[in-house]
Order: structure tokens, then C-alpha cells, then sequence
């Protein structure tokens, strides 16, 4: 009976990929654990084994194709003496590859957002494909789009993915800067864990490209005492789960030196890596510590939702002289968005920017919380609600400015987030409303927030962990009474 | 170089104090006993006069005095050079006189003053000179190990020919990040010298109580790094292990570590019970091995110092400390608004 081989998943987040090269051809027996072909994504490469033995029958996907989807046939193995030219995909008894585990990939409410993959883009003037014409919408609104004043309106723009983005910003300012540096694990060789630091230690050299072992605690106090020399250092978690162990360098050295001594030893430091959920990884992967970081006076906390913001943003903290926590977000890496084509793409800390215009309802968020509140504010236009959607894009130093004219404009405000609820983001924007917008709220201020529990690794139930759409429409509907 | 055989001696393993004099031991200058008999008397009058001024409720918080110490941190800042950084946990304050700070500005920072070296905003634990390259005073035991050998690291990066002397109790020496200190800096080769200095009490707890190796010197064997015990009572031999190590790191052959052995005559704070040794093993150290009383005798004895040089310096040293004394109870506090500066640099457009 023939068998269809898939394609694999190799991350928890991977939605598609490239049929890299088939090292089979049609007609060659193979045996289990023989390499069929090799795969690659942004993030990394891997090898297609035969789990079972027999003919390659078919290859269903050329070498070299693009955007292959996870879970698509690639190829059809057929037992031998079996009629190979019967054999269609799909007919065969579909099995997951051998080589990642087969784990289907989420699909996640978030992912059409900010146009998850390059066939998107070109959808963005397609009638049949609602949403990604939604996505382009709200990114390409040009009335008025704040983003466009951080740099000239007539700037061209090139759409790029968050994880190009982030790259390109440190390799400018390596370029621009010998005092910068970046250290972590796997950012050398393995050219990153996420491949964020692709390219930099052909570019730049061992020297500004360190690999570092597997010692956060350690590494993290090494960049500390570096920027007290006067360098600056990027230091990259892979995930900022592993910086619990590094957090007394970046609490008690980095950010409370400068006051400790009297203002005489600044530390010039960035720390970078994905934060919060990503897929299917559990309570210990999943943390989202933005409002752990925001909680503490001497450093500013940058949580970027677009690729532009995630570029001008980590450029401004590079060149930022204080300690500077970066939270990425690992779903959003492969995202594209437009980013302008000028020489030097550096954006304000402590700004937030009004994503979507609105005049009903305020909706704040940041990262990748604002998948969410985008998308139910589409849904609420649909219903005659406009949403007002604010991106904080920094945490601390917080813009309740912003937030508060919008508030005072619309008289009820809805925050989103996928960190815990008590003492978190959300909570400390209620807090300020009731104080600097107290007189102009119709509504009590409500928050949608990550569940009360570690992240649970059961796809259901991790998904009812994480905040909905759904949870965010009807937030937004019960602040304003319908 | 195999860890533990320079100087010769056995791994200590018992509470009890082993100062053996090391076989060869260095000879000093007239001058360079006069230098070091200055050095340490002012660390000593220093540190007695902030114990005065604790016990008047002029300085908070807690205060750790290095009184015992005093030929470990005189004895290295003899072999570095200028430009070479230094760094250590709470016990600090000899640190920073050895290094050239001022002993207003520490004695000001102690009693939480404007003049102090921190505004006041620091206190006893947590004071820097960025023009001496003294970067810290740490609260946190064991965390200016990796902070020293992001030092070396820069150092390195620099290519600026300093090394980075981190100091550590050994208290700090049993912290894990200590070790991830060692393998990077032992992998990267960075010009760093860790002072283990062995007081043998971290807090009231003895070295053989808290520690299944108590040769400190063996600390960085796993890692390739080549360690000394050393009398660090003696300020000649600290001094010339100090060469050796300094030596070792500024010539690209990576970490080195020193593992002073030494005591502290004070409690671990000022509010010490003072419970857990006894006043017999403190007499005796003091009385045998007190590291300001073998340079005095040495000066008399063998260079021929006249005594009433040695009280002219004693009075120099007193009137410096009286003098930091009165200027930290006479400046002011700090202005209120101080409260809200140095949280963070303004960036530079």
C-alpha cells in the first residue's frame, strides 16, 4: 500500500518551508532512516528520513519549491512490485515523517496577521482573500498612519520579516559602532537559535560574534561587566525563560549601578531574545516577563509588535546608554511587514503609536497581543464598533499619554495581553487611567489576559490559556454595553 | 604550573589557622616596607574609626570591615600597574584605599552623605571610582566574579594590555556563577586575576564546614587554570605571587587564581555574635601574624627606621582618617532631589 510522506514541521511554530533538495529520485528503493530529501525554513535545515522501506514512487514537490506547506504530501513511497504509476497523492495513507516528530503545526488565531507569509502580500488586492486583505488594510492605512511621521511619508518601503528586521538592525549598528557586540548562545556558528543573528559572524568575525556556553548567569555578568568597561554588548537569551537564571546581573548589576554610584557607571547594554509563548512548549518555555521587567526603575522595556518597530526600536536601544530588555516574540519572527528604506531607521523609546485609528473604544496592547486586538477590532468594524488600537511598543518607560488622550476621546479602554493577569500590564494601565482619566471613562477598564496557570502543553488547553479574539470582542462589546 | 605547588604548602583542612611562613620569602625594600606599612595602617585606622562611628549610629545599614586584611589588596595593588581594574564583594572599603580613592568620599558614602563617592545612594557595600577603576563594591556574594571577568573580557576585546583584578571571599568561591566565570574566561584566555581571599569564616560558617575542597587554589584546576596558596598575611608574598599571576594574565596565557589565606580580627558585620570561633584563635592570629606588625618590626629591625619615623607616619595616617571622619559627620545629606537622579543616562540625540 503506498504512503504519502509529508511535509514536516520542524518547530512548534514552523507553518511552512522549503523542499530544499531531493537526494532520491523516483523510482530508488529506500529503506527506513534513509535521507530523502532536505527541508529548511528562516529557522534552520533538516533531513526527510523514510520511516518505513520501499520505492519512492513519486515526488509530489519539485527541489527548490518555496512555501510548502506543513502537512503537504511531498512524495509517495510504494511498496515493491507495487503499480507506482496507480500512486496519488492523497491516496496513499497519509504518516507523519519520522524526522521532527510529525507534530502538526498550530495554527493559531494569530497567524494572519501581518501577513505570515510572502503569498500574502501579493493576496493584499485579491477579493478571496479576506484576510490577509484585512491585515494589509490596517498596516497600509494611510489616514493618517502615525508610523509614517517616526520617518518621511514618501520613504519606500520593502516588506520585510521581524526576524530580517531585528538582524538588519544589529548588523547597522555593528557597522556603525566597533564598541558593539553580540554574545549568547549559538549566535555565532549556528548563525542563532532562531537565526536572528544570520550572517553576522561571516560579516563581523568571532571577536563581535560570540558564542557563548550554556552558562546564562555567567555570560549575562560577563556583558554587564563589559559595558561597565565602556562596550556594548547584545546579549541574546534564546528565550528569555533561561534569563531567570541570569536575573540578578540584569536587576542588580545593570540596572542599579548607575544610581548606586552616584551616576558614575552607566551600563550600555541590550538584552534580546523571544519572550512569552510560542507553541506547544509548556510552563517553562512560555513565560511572558514583561511585567516583571517593567516593574524595575533603571531599565526601559521594549516589546515590539511590527518588523519596522522591531528594527528602529532595537536600533534606538543599541545606542540606548542604559540597560535595555528587548522582549521578542517567537511567532512574530517569520511575520513580514513593510519597513521603510532609508539609511538609518532609528524610533523613539517611550512612544507608543496608534495603530488603527478608532473613535468608540480604546484597545492597548504590545507584541504579539496586538494579533488580537487587531483582529477584533476588524471583527468590531464589522459590527459598527471602531476600535482605537494603541501599540505600546515600549513598557517602560510607559506612554500613558497616548493612552489616556485616546481614552479621553472614546471614554472606555480595553487592554490585551498574554502575560498573567495580577500585577501585569494591563493592571498598571487601569491604575493610571484611574487616575489621569477617571473623568472620562464610561465603562470600567478591562483587561483580557493570558489564564491564571502555567502554560499547559495540551493544544486545547493551551489555547484556552492564551487570550482569544473572541475574549477581546466581547471585552470590547461589554465596556460599551452591547 | 600545577595548582598549589608554588608555595609549597598542604591543602588547609582543619578550622585552625596555618600560616606557615612560605621557604623563600621576598624581601622588601626599605622603601617598599615603608610603602606598605602607610598603606595598611591607613586601611587599619580607617577601618577602626568607621567600627567608632557605626557603633554612634553615625553609619547605617551593614558595615564589613577588612581589619586583618590589609596585606592581600596592598599586597596586589604593589604588582598592577595603572589602568588595571578591581572589583570585589562588600567588604570593600580597603579595596577602595588601596586603589587611591579618597578617604573622604568613602568615609562620606559610609555615613550616607552628598560628598560621598556615590551621593550617598550606595553606602558601604556599593561604591565605584571609574578615574581609580574601581568598580565596586557588590552586594550580591559572588556576582562581581562574573562582573571582574566581564572586565578581563573588555580587556581583551580592547586589546588594552590591563587585567582585571576580581576579588572574592570564600564564601563567594562556592557560588556557581564563579565557575561559569572560570570556564569562559579559561576558554577565551581573558587577562584576569581571581584573588580568592580566605578569611576562613563566610559569615560565621567555617571553610571546612562549607566547602568539600578547601584548597581554593584548586578551584580553577578543572578548567586548566593554574592556582597558589598563598600567606596572605605576609604582604611580601602576596606580592610576589601577585607578579606571577598578573604576569600569567597580562600575557595572554589567560586567568590565574590566588587564594590568599588570611583573617579577618572583626566580625563578618558589625553585628556579629562572634559565636562560632574563639577569642583564643583571634589573640593568636593577631598577636603572631597581624600583617601591619611584621612590616613594623621589619623597619625597625632590619631597615633601621628610627621609631619616631614610624610614629610620624602613625600620626600622618591619623590625622588623613580624623580628617575623612569629620568631613563625613559634617557634610550634609543629600539634597532631596537627588532621589530622583542617576536612574537612568539621557540618551544622546
Amino acid at each position: 500500500m503506498a504512503t504519502d510522506i509529508l511535509m514536516p514541521a520542524l518547530s512548534p511554530t514552523m507553518e511552512e518551508g522549503k523542499l530544499a533538495k531531493w537526494l532520491k529520485k523516483e523510482g530508488d528503493p529506500v529503506k527506513a532512516g534513509d535521507v530523502l530529501a532536505e527541508i529548511e525554513t528562516d529557522k534552520a535545515t533538516m533531513e526527510v528520513e523514510a520511516i518505513d522501506e520501499g520505492i519512492l514512487a513519486k515526488i509530489l514537490v519539485a527541489d527548490g519549491t518555496e512555501n510548502v506547506a506543513v502537512n503537504t504530501p511531498i512524495a509517495i513511497i510504494a511498496e515493491e512490485g507495487e503499480d507506482v504509476s496507480a500512486a496519488t497523492a492523497g491516496g496513499g495513507k497519509g504518516k507523519p515523517n519520522g524526522a521532527s516528530g510529525g507534530a502538526p503545526a498550530p495554527t493559531p488565531d494569530m497567524q494572519a496577521e501581518g501577513m505570515a507569509d510572502a503569498s500574502a502580500a501579493s493576496a493584499k488586492s485579491s477579493d478571496d482573500a479576506p484576510k490577509a486583505q484585512a491585515a494589509a488594510a490596517v498596516i497600509t492605512n494611510k489616514a493618517p498612519d502615525p508610523v509614517m511621521e517616526e520617518f518621511p511619508a514618501d520613504s519606500p518601503m520593502k516588506t520585510m520579516t521581524v526576524r530580517e528586521a531585528l538582524r538588519d538592525a544589529m548588523a547597522e549598528e555593528m557597522r556603525k559602532d566597533e564598541a558593539v557586540f553580540v554574545m549568547g548562545e549559538e549566535v555565532a556558528e549556528y548563525q542563532g537559535a532562531y537565526k536572528i543573528t544570520q550572517g553576522l559572524l561571516q560579516e563581523f568575525g568571532a571577536r563581535r560574534v560570540v558564542d557563548t556556553p550554556i552558562t546564562e548567569h555567567g555570560f549575562a555578568g560577563i556583558g554587564v561587566g563589559a559595558a561597565f568597561m565602556g562596550l556594548k554588548p547584545i546579549v541574546e537569551f534564546m528565550t528569555f525563560n533561561f534569563a531567570m537564571q541570569a536575573i540578578d546581573h540584569i536587576i542588580n548589576s545593570a540596572a542599579k549601578t548607575l544610581y548606586m554610584s552616584g551616576g558614575q557607571l552607566g551600563c550600555p547594554i541590550v538584552f534580546r531574545g523571544p519572550n512569552g509563548a510560542a507553541a506547544r512548549v509548556a510552563a517553562q518555555h512560555s513565560h511572558d516577563y514583561s511585567a516583571w521587567y517593567s516593574n524595575v526603575p533603571g531599565l526601559k522595556v521594549i516589546a515590539p509588535y511590527t518588523a519596522s518597530d522591531a528594527k528602529g526600536l532595537l536600533k534606538a536601544a543599541i545606542r540606548d546608554p542604559n540597560p535595555v530588555i528587548f522582549l521578542e516574540n517567537e511567532i512574530l519572527y517569520g511575520q513580514s511587514f513593510p519597513v521603510p528604506e532609508i539609511d538609518d531607521l532609528v524610533l523613539p523609546i517611550g512612544k507608543a503609536r496608534i495603530h488603527r485609528p478608532g473613535k468608540d473604544v480604546t484597545i492597548v496592547s504590545f507584541s504579539i497581543g496586538m494579533t488580537y486586538a487587531l483582529k477584533a477590532a476588524q471583527a468590531l468594524a464589522e459590527e459598527g464598533i471602531e476600535a482605537e488600537v494603541i501599540d505600546l511598543r515600549t513598557i517602560r518607560p510607559m506612554d500613558s499619554a497616548t493612552v489616556v488622550e485616546s481614552v479621553k476621546k472614546t471614554g472606555r479602554c480595553v487592554c490585551v495581553e498574554e502575560g498573567f493577569p495580577q500585577s501585569g500590564v494591563g493592571a498598571e494601565i487601569v491604575a493610571r487611567l484611574m487616575v489621569d482619566a477617571f473623568d472620562y471613562l464610561d465603562a470600567p477598564v478591562l483587561r483580557v489576559t493570558g489564564k491564571d496557570v502555567p502554560m499547559p502543553y495540551a493544544a486545547n488547553l493551551e489555547k484556552l490559556a492564551l487570550p482569544s479574539v473572541a475574549e477581546v470582542v466581547e471585552a470590547v462589546k461589554s465596556v460599551c454595553y452591547k | 604550573m600545577a595548582a598549589g605547588s608554588e608555595a609549597g604548602k598542604p591543602a588547609a583542612g582543619t578550622d585552625a589557622p596555618q600560616h606557615r611562613p612560605a621557604p623563600n620569602i621576598p624581601q622588601f625594600t626599605k622603601d617598599e616596607d615603608l610603602h606598605a606599612y602607610r598603606e595598611m595602617l591607613l586601611i587599619r585606622r580607617f577601618e577602626e574609626k568607621a567600627g567608632q562611628l557605626y557603633g554612634m549610629g553615625l553609619i547605617g545599614g551593614f558595615c564589613h570591615l577588612y581589619i586583618g586584611q590589609e596585606a592581600v589588596v596592598v599586597g596586589m595593588q604593589m604588582a598592577g600597574e595603572d589602568g588595571d581594574q578591581n572589583i570585589t564583594g562588600y567588604r570593600d572599603h580597603g579595596h577602595m584605599l588601596a586603589c587611591g580613592m579618597d578617604p573622604k568620599g568613602v568615609m562620606a558614602e559610609l555615613t550616607g552623605r552628598r560628598g560621598g563617592y556615590s551621593r550617598g545612594k550606595g553606602g558601604s557595600m556599593h561604591m565605584f571610582s571609574r578615574e581609580k577603576q574601581f568598580f565596586g563594591g557588590h552586594g550580591i556574594v559572588g556576582a562581581q566574579v562574573a562582573l571582574g571577568t566581564g572586565l578581563a573580557f573588555a580587556d581583551a576585546y580592547l586589546k588594552n594590555g590591563k587585567v582585571s583584578f576580581t576579588y572574592m571571599g570564600d564564601g563567594a568561591a562556592n557560588q556557581g556563577q564563579v565557575y561559569e566565570s572560570f570556564n569562559m574566561a579559561a576558554l577565551w584566555k581573558l587577562p584576569v586575576v581571581y584573588v580568592i581571599e580566605n578569611n576562613r569564616y563566610a559569615m560565621g560558617t567555617s571553610v571546612a564546614r562549607a566547602s568539600a575542597q578547601t584548597d581554593f587554589s584548586k578551584r580553577g584546576l578543572s578548567f586548566g587554570i593554574p592556582g597558589e596558596q598563598v600567606d596572605g598575611m605576609d604582604v611580601r608574598t602576596v606580592r610576589e605571587a601577585a607578579a606571577r599571576a598578573i604576569n600569567h594574565a597580562r600575557s595572554g596565557e589567560g586567568p590565574y587564581i590566588l587564594e590568599m589565606q588570611t583573617y579577618r580580627y572583626r566580625g563578618h558585620s558589625m553585628s556579629d555574635p562572634a559565636k562560632y570561633r574563639s577569642k583564643d584563635e583571634v589573640s593568636k592570629m593577631r598577636d603572631e601574624h597581624d600583617p601591619i606588625e611584621m612590616v613594623r618590626k621589619r623597619l625597625l629591625e632590619a631597615h633601621g627606621v628610627p621609631e619616631a619615623d614610624l610614629k610620624g607616619i602613625d600620626a600622618k595616617v591619623r590625622e588623613i582618617v580624623n580628617e575623612s571622619a569629620d568631613f563625613a559627620t559634617h557634610d550634609p545629606e543629600p539634597d532631596p532631589s537627588e532621589l530622583w537622579t542617576d536612574i537612568l543616562l539621557e540618551a544622546r540625540a
